[in-house]
């Protein structure tokens, strides 16, 4: 059956990336980060998102090189 | 609260969400071939997907919006609701009960009520059971309606019927693996979704020590912000066990400590991790006995870190509000455009020397209770400088003294989300919402096609019946007619079909819930009457074997009317007797809600288990101990955990569990 380790690492690569960009297309934007105290949380939390959907995709792509015996 | 703009980074986060659990529900539908799939995942499901599910499939709305709310009103005494309630619950539920659940090859909590007693359990409990999960998905679906139109102005109709639509078409194409699949999805987007919020909201608190010192100030002076008539010690919002040790009068849940840990911490937690399906459907659909008692302790470990999630951004609202600068305030319940425009309209023409007068006519307006003081100050505010009706507008805003603490996560999201982790947050939002919905809808498709379509077609309809015929020359024969097994074709249909059905059916009940709100607060009173018993019932079915169905049977409605006596004859302060209780004589009042609540489960369950060992002694066993093995303790032979590492066993790593859990209560202590 399907390795849910797939779509979730897909899906939080995808927002992760997407923020990442985004963070760096509005660094300049003071304004904008004055909701998160002056911090470009939209670039920091999408590596964070980033290094967590690679991670599982990494998982998966070793999951299927070794599917589990049971 | 001004409606949100959203930019196109923030639909794309949402639509890359929706467009994840979808296809998660299409690439799963090629495996729903027979009922059991469809319903049951067929139990081939690994244990850390199974173990996310089970604590997501509990992480609905209900439960965000309500944990932060009573971080906010008691502070962290909440997390009782964690580490003296869930986790041990989860442990005993892994350890003791999984064996009998996943064991007796039941399909569904009321299945096993069927094995080990008899039908009558069974209906009783699904019946229940199917009208409880419609409501509280229609519930759910509700709050997520109202909140995105609060929140983004969008159209309550059709917030309400694509979050819906959306549900229904990954759970009708994957069933409840793909239920399954996209809590553990959530699971992770809620958590990423809502940790930086925390992260940002304790830092501009100033930090954990900042945090504790403004909850002293909270706890003496609490009417301040409307959150309790009373005062106390100073760390009553920051302390688990002390003010609770200190007795109902100085704690802000009003609570005592045996309704604290008999009340809630066994009856009320055990009764819902250990016996509500919701839950324990995800672990029966592990693939293995091992991987199924693992999965409510591989739950615990998240489990047990979820107050920083859920219950601390409501004691951060409570600090920001007590600071001025902060511009903050835990967000009062939605007054409408003419009202504020009203009282604008009084403030103005309101007489400083007259304040009084002025602060009643405010209130008037608003229709809500107001601080006289800050009500004055706006008006002499204006009377010395005119302000723009949009200063004054914001000087009401801040006097109103009532909360809605529900709106408690939406408006730190709000306060400190940028466009694009702002999305990331809504996303979070949706898919607590969507994943109890999901988890509800495919819950009752089970009990539905289980336990009452498929048991009432075999004992009345599909039944074989003796028929008499009369041949042609008058000789009679009698013969048993015997009905053909639909099939497991015409189950998967029905399974399908009813999927649809409680989606429409929770629709309604959203309808039903944002046109009468308080007659859905007596709904949920009555479900609390139903389940604060059905514990006793699994309890004795899986410990005592003598315990017979007819005991089973009228012990549990013996423990479902208690409840509604109890709740009958008691009111909590505060409450108007006829509406929440007291609806005969008010015989005793209850500091709070909570307190009431806890005790009416303490003594449901207790009348239910006396009631059932005293019928059970009374009545003949019907089942032999050949029919009872697998199903009774005494009767089973006892697993042995020598397959596996030493630390993946399951009461090694419930004791672990517990031994963490232990400690976390002293550091709060």
């Amino acid at each position: 059956m399907l390795d849910l380790r797939w779509p979730i690492g897909l899906m939080f690569t995808l927002i992760g990336a997407l923020l990442v960009i985004y963070g760096a297309a509005t660094s300049s934007n003071v304004e904008m980060y004055q909701h998160s105290l002056g911090k470009n949380i939209n670039l920091w939390w999408g590596v964070v998102l980033l290094v967590f959907g690679v991670l599982m995709l990494l998982g998966a792509i070793r999951g299927r090189k070794n599917p589990p015996s049971a | 609260m001004q409606p949100i703009q959203l930019h196109w980074i923030d639909y794309s986060i949402l639509l890359a969400y929706v467009a994840f659990v979808l296809g998660i529900g299409w690439t799963l539908a090629r495996y729903m071939k027979t009922s059991s799939d469809f319903l049951t995942s067929a139990r081939s499901i690994p244990t850390w997907v199974t173990g996310l599910a089970f604590i997501s499939a509990n992480l609905g709305a209900l439960e965000l919006a309500g944990m932060a709310a009573s971080g906010a009103k008691y502070g962290i005494a909440t997390s009782h609701f964690y580490w003296v309630g869930a986790i041990p619950a989860m442990v005993f539920l892994a350890v003791f009960m999984m064996p009998f659940y996943y064991g007796s090859k039941a399909r569904s909590a009321p299945e096993y009520l069927k094995m080990r007693f008899d039908e009558r359990v069974r209906f009783l409990n699904a019946g229940a059971w199917a009208v409880m999960t419609v409501f509280m998905s229609g519930i759910s679906m509700n709050l997520l309606a109202k909140l995105l139109h609060l929140l983004l102005n969008w159209d309550y109709n059709w917030s309400l019927w694509i979050c819906s639509v959306v549900v229904l078409l990954y759970v009708l194409k994957g069933g409840l693996t793909s239920a399954i699949y996209t809590e553990v999805l959530q699971f992770f987007m809620i958590v990423l979704g809502f940790a930086p919020v925390v992260y940002l909201g304790l830092k501009d608190v100033g930090g954990w020590t900042a945090l504790k010192n403004q909850l002293a100030v909270v706890a003496q002076h609490p009417a301040a912000l409307a959150l309790n008539d009373k005062t106390f010690a100073p760390d009553a919002w920051s302390s688990a066990w002390k003010p609770l040790l200190a007795g109902t009068a100085n704690n802000p849940m009003g609570v005592d400590l045996f309704a604290m840990v008999f009340g809630l911490g066994f009856v009320l937690s055990f009764g819902y991790w250990c016996t509500n399906f919701l839950v324990v459907q995800r672990a029966m659909a592990a693939k293995n006995m091992t991987a199924a008692r693992n999965t409510p302790l591989v739950a615990a470990i998240p489990k047990m870190l979820f107050p920083a999630i859920v219950i601390l951004p409501g004691m951060i609202a409570v600090a920001l509000t007590t600071l001025p600068d902060k511009d903050y305030r835990i967000p009062p319940p939605i007054i409408s455009e003419e009202n504020y425009a009203k009282a604008i309209d009084v403030v103005k023409n309101a007489k400083p020397s007259v304040a009084d007068a002025g602060v009643a006519a405010v209130s008037n307006a608003l229709g809500k209770k107001v601080y006289a003081d800050k009500v004055t100050a706006l008006i002499s505010a204006e009377a010395t400088g005119k302000l723009s009706d949009a200063q004054i507008k914001e000087g009401l805003y801040y006097s109103i003294a009532e909360n809605d603490y529900d709106s408690v996560i939406p408006s730190l999201v709000k306060k400190y989300c940028p466009p694009g982790l702002l999305a990331l947050a809504l996303t979070a939002l949706f898919a607590s919402f969507m994943s109890g919905m999901a988890g509800n809808i495919s819950a009752f498709n089970t009990v539905w096609t289980y336990d009452l379509y498929q048991s009432y077609r075999r004992l009345v309809v599909d039944r074989p019946r003796p028929v008499t015929i009369i041949r042609s020359e008058g000789k009679r024969e009698d013969v048993t007619l015997a009905f053909k097994d639909l099939g497991d074709a015409h189950y998967l249909w029905m399974a399908k079909a009813v999927t649809v059905v409680g989606t429409l059916l929770s629709i309604a009940c959203a309808y039903f819930a944002s046109h009468y709100a308080n007659a859905m607060d007596v709904v949920q009173l009555v479900f609390g009457f139903v389940n604060a018993p059905v514990f006793a019932t699994f309890l004795l079915g899986m410990f005592w074997k003598r315990t017979t169905g007819t005991g089973a049977f009228y012990g549990l409605i013996g423990g479902i009317a208690t409840s509604a006596v109890f709740q009958s004859l008691t009111l909590a302060y505060g409450n108007m007797p006829g509406i929440k209780g007291g609806y005969l004589h008010v015989a005793k009042v209850f500091p709070s809600d909570m307190a009431q609540n806890f005790w009416l489960a303490s003594f449901a369950f207790t009348a239910c288990l006396v009631l059932t060992v005293i019928i059970s002694l009374a009545t003949a066993q019907k089942k032999s101990d050949e029919e009872l093995k697998g199903l009774v303790y005494s009767l089973t032979p006892k697993l042995k955990d020598t397959g596996q590492h030493v630390l993946l066993r399951p009461a090694v790593l419930g004791t672990i569990l517990l031994i963490a859990c232990v400690i976390l209560n002293i550091i709060f202590w």
